[in-house]
């Protein structure tokens, strides 16, 4: 039993162990800040691929609860006086609120008409921060204040390279524990057949709903550092486009597997800065690699990659 | 074992990102530009990335300036702030350039302010709210006239011909609402009078519902649309469609004679505040602008293409040279002399004006950089 | 007296107006939905390269008029090329992927449309453009409401693409064959029809339309590189309020949706109009899961 926990967690540890060495092989701060990114990226990537590798359920808004964690650092401090780390957890509070809310009656729609109220979910979202200038700056946005722990200001990319590192091994850790336990065996009952799951007495509305929620604080969490991170927030990260980015993150880097969020976190990430000699080819080139990739490996990069591995080996 | 491989995986897909982000090395001066090439913006970055290059080719093919050539390094950020933010650092700490000219949109030039700061590399901005110089930061600069000159430019235009009360239409991007918001700002000084307003997406493709509630509110005397990229010539067809005959202004964020060709008939009377780049052929002889504009005008249709010459990528030729002229001045490449240069700026003739700089003015243009302009028989006119 | 009728009267013209804006842009909606259609049902594969479908059209034949060639013509070409475009999406990039599961087709075309953006970008301009209309611009007045002569075409195109398309499907053998694929296709198979040919024209087919609607809305709606990403979305979720694979649901889907956002822009708020169309959906799709006119799934235990 404990074995088994163990090489569950190791891919936890070696991403922990790479992100406390990688620092070594940086030339300058940018690319603290890309790495730093990644992560922050793949945080929010992990709630999703619960939701979507793991339930089989898809979410085509869930950019809407990042807005909701990055403007919560960024209007309550602003206008409600509130401390930055108040905010944070009132940001994620929130998410989870929402998610609940809405969760309900949006989780009992299935496949396409999911997947378009969800987006129609995150539009909404979306224009809310667009529009309510008063409150969110309007679509110019709106500057974060630094977050302040005791007198220490969180400031710079490598410290929040240290930040989001931390968290994303933490959160992964955590969604290890809930794959594992008997909620995470429930999900991956309802994914491969719901109904299946509803006869064995699994409550499928109630844990579909679960995993919405947690997937939807996972992104509040990394909405929240990005504000913190960037110092300002603009609408558009909440918009259907990142929604969309979020999804291919996932799906590249494989659905199902914690350590695909990172990696597809990086090449969604990474790319655009790699590919930025190519000026107006790049989003040519960039359409090749998402078709190339889903065309060869259609389970996403790290599933395929360790099948063909472990194929070989056999 | 399994878990080897993912790690494996996870590295070499990481490092191969990583490692394809390499630099080379240079003993040219490095200019960095973050522009909006391509994304909801690129009406503004299209222009100034193939102006910038162009003039850049030109200054290098005569030797460069202060003996050394200058190298651009043009970053899209697709109109992200989060984006343009990580290119930003990417040019200080990577490529470490010794000046910025960019951020074609308000939120990507805020969002780059606190680096470039904190850097201390002179940053001249190419984007339009008031706010990037006002407060007044060591190191920002501005070209492009403020939002707020515009709407004071449309209001003085609209009490000469003694209409007080107006409705605003306004696009929701960021260009639009902040033009909006100076207007109503500005708009009781001006003894002009908003009665009704209306907004409609970036994208839109028809605003005949807006224009409808417009047309059918009583009192209004004129109306204003604040807005970019093709939301104007739609607003002003659907204007024509709905027969409103009420004098219809338009912002400076439409920028260029594709105007006119995209709103078609629609177009006539419709007068708006512009730079004297779209009327170089229209200013009389003795105006100082007249020269430099049509220069700038011949060169840009020539090299781009056959693209019309806009106003955006006039506000990147002026940051250009009002930066190689204060190192000329500077004789150096120092940062610090360069900024000092920067803001010493004094009547230099740019395609938006004359810039007059000082420490407490980072823009340097005045009202009279604003022409206003009434379109006529398909061709812009210069209203007296 | 007199001036109640006339207030009675200008709302009217009001609300006559709103709906024309409404069916004008529902119609484009209407078109795009129909494409996602066609190709859902014959493949299971929501194509969100779709919108792009659009832009080839529209932006080629632009390009081409500008390049001397006669406008009809240009059309022509630009259908025949967006048809190309979409035999060769089908062809080498959701053919080979064929056994990959929704979520992996969804992101290839996904990438295909970003891909195609890119090389619009490149072989076209970054700048807006515009087609004259086929009946000079000068709006009609009906009612006190204006219209545009090309919104009618657009909307009569727009019947007779879904009069084609029964026609087609109801007589035709090879329409027959389509109906077979989207049924069962294994069955299909068994029974002699090349599936993967099938599913080849109809994405054709669906480029087509998509085509043809670009070439007819440009002329009010202008177009650019990137009109495609909206599109796609909002033609997504009027296939989806319609129901998904009815292609009477995507046409009722689309126009419902223009109409929804002219009436949110002109009675409430032109800011959150698009916030009330896609809340109108959701509510829709909380009462009737399987949207307005979609069968209701039957799950095989």
């Amino acid at each position: 039993m404990r074995a088994l926990f163990y090489s569950r967690l190791m891919p936890i540890a070696a991403v922990a162990i790479i992100a406390a060495v990688l620092p070594v092989y940086f030339p300058s701060a940018y690319y603290y800040r890309v790495a730093a990114l990644v992560f922050v990226y793949a945080l929010a990537g992990i709630g999703l691929n619960l939701l979507m590798g793991f339930a089989g359920q898809v979410s085509l808004g869930h950019a809407g609860f990042i807005g909701i964690g990055a403007y919560a650092v960024a209007v309550g401090p602003t206008h409600l006086g509130l401390p930055t780390w108040l905010s944070f957890f009132a940001g994620a509070a929130l998410s989870a609120i929402v998610a609940f809310l809405v969760g309900r009656p949006i989780l009992r729609l299935k496949g396409h008409y999911l997947a378009i109220a969800t987006l129609g979910f995150g539009t909404l979202l979306s224009i809310v921060f667009t529009n309510q200038a008063n409150l969110t700056g309007g679509p110019d946005g709106m500057s974060v204040p630094r977050l302040v722990l005791l007198g220490w200001a969180a400031r710079g990319s490598e410290t929040w390279y240290w930040i989001s590192a931390a968290s994303f091994v933490i959160g992964a850790a955590l969604a290890l524990n809930l794959i594992d336990s008997p909620t995470g065996r429930a999900l991956r009952a309802i994914h491969d057949s719901e109904v299946a799951a509803r006869v064995l007495g699994i409550d499928v509305a109630q844990k579909k709903l679960n995993v919405f929620v947690v997937s939807a604080v996972y992104a509040s969490v990394a909405g929240s550092y990005l504000a913190m991170f960037n110092g300002l927030i603009t609408p558009e990260v909440s918009g259907f486009l990142r929604s969309i980015e979020l999804v291919a993150m996932v799906v590249l880097g494989g659905m199902g597997s914690i350590v695909g969020s990172l990696v597809g976190s990086a090449v969604i990430v990474v790319l655009p800065q790699a590919l930025s000699f190519l000026h107006d080819y790049e989003h040519m080139v960039l359409g090749l690699i998402v078709m190339g990739v889903m065309i060869f490996l259609p389970g996403g990069i790290v599933p395929s990659l360790t099948a063909l591995f472990a194929g070989r080996r056999a | 074992m399994k878990v080897f491989q993912r790690f494996g995986v996870t590295a070499v897909v990481g490092l191969i990102g990583l490692l394809a982000v390499a630099h080379q090395a240079s003993a040219q001066v490095k200019i960095g530009a973050v522009l909006s090439v391509t994304g909801p913006a690129s009406f503004l970055g299209d222009p100034e990335k193939k102006t910038l290059e162009m003039y850049v080719e030109d200054i290098n093919a005569t030797g460069g300036v202060n003996g050394q050539k200058l190298q651009l390094i043009v970053y899209d950020d697709g109109a992200k702030a989060s984006e343009a933010l990580t290119f930003a650092k990417r040019l200080i700490d990577e490529d470490k350039i010794t000046a910025m000219i960019g951020g074609s949109t308000t939120g990507s030039t805020l969002a780059m302010i606190p680096v470039f700061e904190e850097a201390q590399i002179p940053f001249i901005s190419l984007a339009g709210a008031i706010q990037i110089i006002q407060p007044v930061r060591k190191w920002v600069f501005k070209t492009p006239h403020t939002d707020t000159m515009a709407c004071e430019k449309i209001f003085a235009d609209l009490k000469r011909r003694s209409l007080t009360t107006i409705a605003i239409i306004s696009g929701a991007d960021a260009f639009g609402k902040s033009m909006r918001d100076q207007c109503v700002a500005v708009a009781p000084k001006a003894g002009i009078t908003i009665v009704h307003e209306e907004t409609y997406g970036p994208s839109d493709t028809d605003m005949t519902p807006q224009l409808t509630n417009i047309k059918g509110k009583a009192g209004v005397q004129a109306v204003v649309n604040t807005g970019f990229g093709q939301g104007p010539a739609i607003v002003t067809r659907n204007y024509r469609q709905l027969d409103i005959k009420l004098p219809l202004y338009q912002s400076h964020g439409v920028a260029s004679k594709q105007f006119i060709s995209l709103a078609g008939p629609a177009a006539e009377g419709v007068r708006l505040p512009a730079a004297a780049l779209l009327v170089g052929d229209k200013l009389p002889e003795n105006d100082p602008q007249k020269l430099i504009v049509e220069y700038y005008k011949k060169t840009y249709e020539q090299r781009s293409g056959g693209q019309p010459v806009s106003t955006f990528g006039g506000h990147a030729y002026d940051g250009l040279m009002i930066l190689v002229e204060a190192a000329k001045r500077a004789g150096s490449w120092d940062k610090a002399k360069l900024r000092d240069e920067i803001e010493k700026t004094k009547g230099f003739i740019g395609t938006g004006g004359i810039v007059n700089m000082s420490p407490t003015d980072h823009l340097g243009l005045d009202l009279t950089a604003f022409r206003m302009l009434e379109i006529k028989n398909g061709d812009w006119t210069l209203v007296p | 007296m007199k001036v109640f009728c006339k207030k009675i009267w200008l709302s009217m013209a009001e609300l006559l107006q709103f709906i024309f804006s409404g069916l004008t842009v529902g119609a484009v909606y209407a078109l795009v939905a129909l494409g996602f259609t066609l190709i859902y049902n014959a493949s299971d594969v929501v194509n969100f390269a779709q919108g792009e479908f659009v832009m080839l059209g529209g932006m080629t034949t632009v390009f081409l008029g500008l390049a001397g060639v006669p406008l009809p013509i240009a059309a022509l070409i630009a259908v025949i090329a967006t048809v190309a475009v979409g035999a060769a999406l089908h062809r080498l990039a959701i053919e080979p992927a064929r056994g990959a599961g929704p979520v992996a087709l969804i992101m290839i075309t996904i990438g295909a449309s970003i891909f195609l953006r890119g090389i619009a970008q490149v072989i076209f301009d970054k700048r807006f453009h515009s087609l004259p209309s086929l009946f000079g611009s000068e709006p009609i007045r009906v009612g006190g409401a204006a219209i545009l002569p090309q919104s009618l075409v657009v909307l009569s195109g727009a019947v007779v693409i879904v009069v084609l398309l029964w026609v087609f499907i109801d007589r035709t053998l090879l329409g027959k064959a389509v109906i077979a694929t989207a049924t069962n296709r294994l069955a299909a198979r068994l029974v002699g029809i090349d599936t993967r040919r099938i599913v080849g024209f109809s994405f054709a087919v669906s480029a087509a339309i998509g085509a043809v609607a670009g070439i007819l809305v440009t002329p009010i709606t202008l177009t650019s590189y990137e009109v495609g990403t909206l599109l796609a979305l909002k033609g997504f979720a009027a296939a989806m309020l319609g129901g998904m694979g009815n292609a009477i649901g995507a046409v009722v889907g689309g126009i419902l949706l223009g109409l929804l956002e002219a009436i949110a822009a002109g009675y409430l708020s032109s800011q959150y109009k698009d916030a009330v169309a896609f809340l109108v959906i959701l509510v829709v799709l909380f009462a009737m899961p399987q949207g307005l006119f979609g069968r209701a799934n039957v799950d095989r235990v």
